[in-house]
């Protein structure tokens, strides 16, 4: 395996994008703020990849409009996943390891206000018997909510403790759409919204875009003072229906199974809903003695196809700024933590592991 | 006032879908007013029935059927639901384990609060008055009332013509936003102006203009106004009729390179015949009359020829 690190990344997170939902205008800037972090011009990257749907631009290609933001003269090397940033990371992750290059620009974008996005994203579902009924992204979290609570393996109380401590660690995070503790019995006051779940419970709906900018060896010691090299990566789906176990997650769990967790002192989890922060860790296996989603998380704000991603990110300065050794990031897509992506960042890179080599 | 303009787009397409002989079995029953189940290798009774064993991955060929009545396992309330879900009023979406069932199943519950809803409660199927071989021939699970046990009303099954095939009608609505560039082109055609951007790096001019240049990723920022005369780089003649045509056939549809500018633009050449157009012909925008202007491209009702002789072939063959 070759040694790769995560040595860039910039993100944008709104509530509103005054801009086309191509988002090429919001890219432009992103890579910049990646060609000023490594030193770099567009021709130092080896290879691009990005994460968006059209379903949420609401036209078609709009992937390509996007690579406008690049520039494509002389030709660049460059592919699209319909995935969250986390995957385009994940490929571009391969992409170095065949060895074809050496460098990679990973980005995402995507605004969800364009339409309604929780009605949207049923289109992700069996399109038989689950998109004809509609079943929205809330929806679909408040059955997995209601599962845990009546298995006795959460309640209201763990879940406005995940969200009083989330909007807490938020206030430090200027990208963050929602932030602000105050505390567990005020949460619980507030009206339930989709009973069992409050409003407070579910991430706000955003618009936005994030990039990442990998390297191997020695290209990456070059650009970073301390690379956050990526030691384990692994991704794992379940079934599409909700007729699997929602108490837990079984593509999370196999996910951790396959990664070396021991030393993990932050986890930066994916957890749109605040239940689901809880099926995550506990899957995962994490102490409490880990730091859980110092940003805030996407309670905090959760850009449609870059929230993943952005998970890896926030993990990544963490280990640059000598805040953390070694963390856990996860992306997660698809209804009720269908999908699932972790990979271990860390201070030495140590020997690679992961469930997909 | 917001930096871009906006419109309302609704994207639709109905999915032709076919179903296989798993699923189509499974809608056959619902069309007929059964609820089939499949039973997996590891002794589960699955509704909807799975294509394939989840252990052994073989195509799944055991089916039975089950009751249409069952119980709620856990559930949701819906108080703002979204278009084309089962109510367009508050309700519940369920997972329900039918009897007979040993996984659960989603659909909505017909209720009008949460209070009466629970997990653990007996609930059935309410069918469709018009059944169709479709999930929707479910219209809704309703409370089981005290005392009930069996569902009402159920056609004799009997698989005779079988569903092969269903519609799904798929239709999102956008508020789709114009990039700031392209708001600017926009608003210019509103005044009776073309205005395109110029890339700082390369110089070339875009038409529309865009957030950045192609060629080289730099944003573009310098205003330029086009002529309204140009060339016509490459065409066609359109001699196919298509749904939401609006001029009979044979027309023309070309790419024009204005003067000044280095993208060329698709409109139509009109006010010759069809034959008659070539590449390197001279033509300008015809507008339509003022007080019909908005801000759109079909101000510009086509291009007509100048008349001009034709450019030389030197002068765009960079743009073709």
């Amino acid at each position: 395996m070759r040694d790769v690190a995560v040595v860039g990344f910039a993100q944008r997170q709104m509530r509103d994008f005054d801009g086309s939902p191509t988002c090429v205008e919001l890219l432009v800037p992103l890579f910049k703020e990646c060609y000023e972090q490594t030193g770099w011009t567009r021709k130092d990257v080896g290879f691009w990849c990005s994460g968006s749907s059209d379903y949420l631009a609401g036209r078609s290609f709009s992937f390509v409009q996007a690579v406008d933001a690049i520039g494509v003269i002389p030709p660049v090397n460059e592919s699209h996943v319909e995935m969250d940033l986390a995957w385009a990371m994940y490929e571009a992750w391969i992409k170095i390891q065949t060895g074809e290059v050496d460098t990679a620009l990973v980005y995402a974008f995507g605004k969800s206000s364009a339409g309604v996005l929780r009605r949207t994203l049923s289109l992700q579902l069996e399109p038989y018997t689950m998109t004809p009924l509609w079943p929205d992204t809330v929806s679909l979290a408040g059955l997995q909510a209601r599962a845990g609570m009546d298995a006795g393996l959460w309640d209201e109380r763990a879940m406005a403790e995940v969200v009083n401590r989330s909007l807490t660690d938020a206030e430090k995070n200027d990208w963050a759409l929602r932030k602000g503790g105050s505390s567990v019995e005020e949460l619980l006051a507030r009206p339930m919204y989709a009973d069992p779940l409050r409003k407070h419970d579910c991430a706000p709906v955003t618009d936005g875009a994030a990039a990442i900018v990998l390297a191997a060896g020695d290209r990456a010691r070059e650009v970073c003072d301390r690379p956050a090299w990526l030691t384990g990566l692994s991704t794992y789906v379940d079934e599409m229906t909700m007729s699997r176990d929602l108490t837990g997650s079984a593509s999370a769990r196999r996910c951790a199974e396959a990664l070396d967790l021991g030393g993990v002192d932050t986890a930066e989890l994916h957890a749109p809903f605040s239940h689901q922060e809880l099926v995550l860790r506990r899957e995962a296996g994490l102490a409490d003695d880990v730091t859980i989603n110092p940003s805030g998380g996407a309670l905090a704000s959760n850009p449609m196809f870059s929230a993943g991603g952005i998970r890896v990110g926030e993990a990544a300065r963490r280990i640059w700024a000598g805040e953390s050794d070694k963390a856990l990031a996860h992306a997660t897509s698809g209804p009720a933590l269908q999908q699932n992506f972790m990979c271990t960042l860390e201070v030495s890179t140590g020997s690679t592991t992961g469930g997909n080599r | 006032m917001s930096r871009t303009l906006s419109a309302p787009v609704t994207v639709a397409f109905d999915y032709t879908r076919s179903t296989g002989p798993v699923l189509g079995r499974f809608l056959t029953g619902l069309r007929d007013g059964v609820v089939v189940a499949g039973r997996t290798s590891d002794g589960q009774v699955v509704v909807p029935p799975p294509e394939y064993d989840p252990v052994t991955h073989q195509a799944l060929e055991d089916f039975v059927e089950v009751s249409p009545v069952g119980t709620v396992t856990s559930w949701t309330w819906v108080p703002e639901p979204v278009k084309h879900q089962p109510f367009d009023r508050p309700f519940a979406y369920v997972l329900v384990t039918f009897d007979g069932a040993t996984k659960p199943f989603l659909h909505a519950l017909d209720v009008s609060s949460p209070d009466e809803v629970s997990t653990g409660m007996r609930v059935r199927v309410r069918w469709a008055e018009e059944r169709v071989g479709a999930i929707t021939d479910i219209a809704c699970l309703e409370p089981l009332p005290a005392g009930e046990e069996a569902a009402p009303v159920v056609a004799p099954s009997g698989a005779v013509d079988p569903v092969t095939g269903i519609v799904v009608p798929v239709s999102l609505d956008y508020t789709y936003a114009a990039s700031p560039e392209e708001s600017a082109f926009y608003r210019g055609l509103e005044q009776g102006r073309i205005v395109g951007q110029r890339c700082p790096t390369c110089n070339k001019v875009y038409i529309p203009p865009r957030a950045a240049c192609p060629s080289d990723g730099t944003p573009t920022a310098e205003e330029v106004e086009l002529s309204h005369t140009g060339t016509v780089t490459t065409f066609c003649i359109v001699n196919v009729p298509f749904l939401g045509q609006r001029i009979t056939p044979p027309y023309v549809s070309a790419y024009i390179l204005l003067d000044g500018a280095d993208i060329a633009v698709l409109h139509l050449i009109l006010d010759c015949p069809a034959d008659e157009v070539r590449m390197g012909m001279r033509v300008k925008a015809v507008w339509k009359p003022e007080d019909e202007w908005g801000t759109t491209i079909e101000n510009i009702s086509h291009f007509a020829p100048t008349g001009e002789p034709d450019a030389d072939f030197e002068t765009y063959k960079q743009h073709l």
